[in-house]
């Protein structure tokens, strides 16, 4: 599904990832943790394509992204759903605009997928919020709103940066409840946090496989966590 | 990226639109401007039509007749008038030609002398009227058979007056266009600073588009299609208000001269229309190339 192979990560001349291997399989469940600054979100850019590998290899579901075009790429990352720390959204459009977003690049007209924008809208808790403006929400209602625009066209793939860093803790447990509810509905989960409580926490829910990056290599995660 | 989808851009996708945010102020200057050129850009088009027109009128009319002057004395006056109307009856490419007679040259003298003017006691010459065939005929060789035979006849083929007058017209139509393609190279430019600051002020709009799987394309016809409306709708503005004050322009007459000539004539008046497309299509080739460069910097 997706695939690092020995991938290296350079900027600015200096180092950031080296020599990391890493394979998504399909319905698996990730963590990746590690020190602000480590390396986390570039590692999450490599894997849907916003960053091209300085050298190794990088798959999306099967294509190699250093031969695929821009367009290409993102045409498979429609097949990916990623939750952004800060939310990113348009804010001149409303929340369900938002949320229907990829329906629209993807040219499906969100008219027909009404039924699967209200379904989910209240999936996520958002139903009474769809007219507002995202700059009005709060931030757990952000991030709700983040993972419901990312799986909006029912990806493979979620890949969510921290997506509990500006909630509280009750939120980041409904929002980690959401996640593993997409994973045990098949999708692959990979979640990069640096909060080691939503990994402890997710143990109980999930079998999660949790890899830290450590000194530009990710690592599989000791019985510690 | 790759080619437009023009079929997508013409018809428009209402939720594409909607991605790009509305700029306010800036699409308001964008609209003016592009009014603003379209409606010197009819104009333009109306001075090099008007010129063009000028400078076949005289280059074919004037072209084609001459005078002939018989500065005499009033005795010998018509038998040099006889004798020159002979010559040119024997001279090969002359179609026609005839004296003026007292009334005539009276009423080309009126505009100055007024209508009571008495010929006779004025030393005025008898004129007479030469209209050529296509082919023309030999000014030189005429000169020739005049000097010898008719003293006191001045042949005045025009060409000293013409030349200039048409060399003229003809610049000043070249002007006009070139003023119409510095205007259009104008709206190009005016448009891809336009497009440049869109792009830049909405680098955070591509990113989020990116991210939820929006091709360049994609992204870039909603720029395209925003900035070739403004455009289009500007000019069109600009150039009916144009059309409005061309049309109200006082009519070509004979005696006004050049500038009540300056408006559009028949078919003419469909070739203004032209500007907007051509707004619209420079429009978008500029908002084109500004989105291709913004979307590989950006990426």
């Amino acid at each position: 599904m997706i695939e690092l192979e020995n991938v290296a990560y350079s900027y600015g001349g200096g180092a950031l990832l080296s020599e990391i291997s890493l394979k998504l399989a399909p319905g698996s469940f990730h963590f990746l943790t590690g020190p602000s600054g480590a390396g986390k979100t570039t590692l999450l850019k490599l894997c849907y394509g916003a960053l091209l590998p300085t050298s190794g290899e990088v798959l999306l579901f099967g294509d190699s992204v250093s031969q695929l075009e821009r367009d290409d790429i993102a045409v498979l990352r429609r097949r990916m759903g990623v939750v952004h720390q800060d939310c990113r959204f348009l804010d001149h459009l409303s929340v369900s605009e938002n949320i229907a977003l990829p329906l629209n690049v993807s040219g499906r007209p969100a008219e027909a997928a009404r039924d699967d924008l209200t379904e989910l809208m209240a999936w996520v808790g958002l139903t009474h919020r769809a007219a507002a403006l995202p700059p009005e929400l709060s931030g757990g209602e952000r991030q709700r709103a983040a993972l419901a625009r990312a799986v909006i066209m029912s990806p493979d793939v979620v890949l969510a940066d921290e997506p509990t860093g500006n909630v509280d803790w009750e939120m980041s447990q409904r929002l980690l409840r959401l996640l593993v509810e997409l994973n045990k509905m098949g999708k692959t989960v990979l979640i990069a946090t640096h909060d080691l409580s939503l990994i402890r926490a997710a143990k109980s829910q999930v079998q999660a496989r949790v890899l830290r990056i450590a000194n530009r290599r990710v690592q599989l995660a000791g019985a510690d966590l | 990226m790759r080619r437009i989808d023009l079929k997508r851009l013409l018809l428009g996708d209402k939720n594409a639109d909607r991605v790009v945010p509305p700029s306010g102020f800036t699409a308001q200057l964008t609209l003016f401007a592009a009014a603003a050129m379209a409606f010197l850009a009819v104009f333009a088009m109306a001075l090099s039509l008007a010129s063009g027109r000028l400078a076949a009128r005289w280059g074919d009319e004037l072209a084609r007749s001459s005078t002939i002057r018989i500065v005499a004395p009033l005795d010998q006056r018509s038998a040099q008038t006889e004798a020159a109307l002979q010559i040119l009856e024997t001279t090969a490419g002359v179609a026609y030609a005839r004296a003026l007679d007292a009334a005539e040259q009276q009423a080309l003298l009126a505009p100055w002398f007024g209508a009571d003017l008495d010929l006779q006691a004025l030393p005025v010459p008898q004129l007479i009227e030469v209209i050529e065939e296509d082919i023309g005929f030999d000014a030189a060789g005429l000169r020739l058979r005049l000097a010898a035979e008719v003293p006191g006849a001045i042949l005045d083929d025009h060409s000293r007056w013409r030349a200039p007058l048409v060399a003229a017209a003809n610049r000043l139509r070249l002007l006009g266009w070139i003023s119409a393609v510095l205007l259009g190279a104008s709206v190009a430019a005016m448009v891809t600073l336009a497009a440049n600051a869109a792009l830049a002020a909405n680098a955070q709009v591509i990113a989020v588009l990116r991210l939820v799987g929006a091709t360049d394309r994609y992204i870039a016809q909603a720029f395209i299609r925003r900035f070739t409306l403004r455009a289009l709708g500007g000019a069109l503005v600009g150039t009916v208000l144009a059309m409005m004050a061309v049309s109200l322009l006082p009519e070509a007459s004979d005696t006004a001269g050049f500038l009540t000539g300056l408006g559009f004539q028949g078919w003419q008046w469909f070739l203004p229309f032209l500007i907007p497309l051509l707004c619209a299509l420079v429009a978008l080739v500029a908002t084109g190339a500004a989105a291709q460069r913004a979307l590989k910097r950006l990426a």
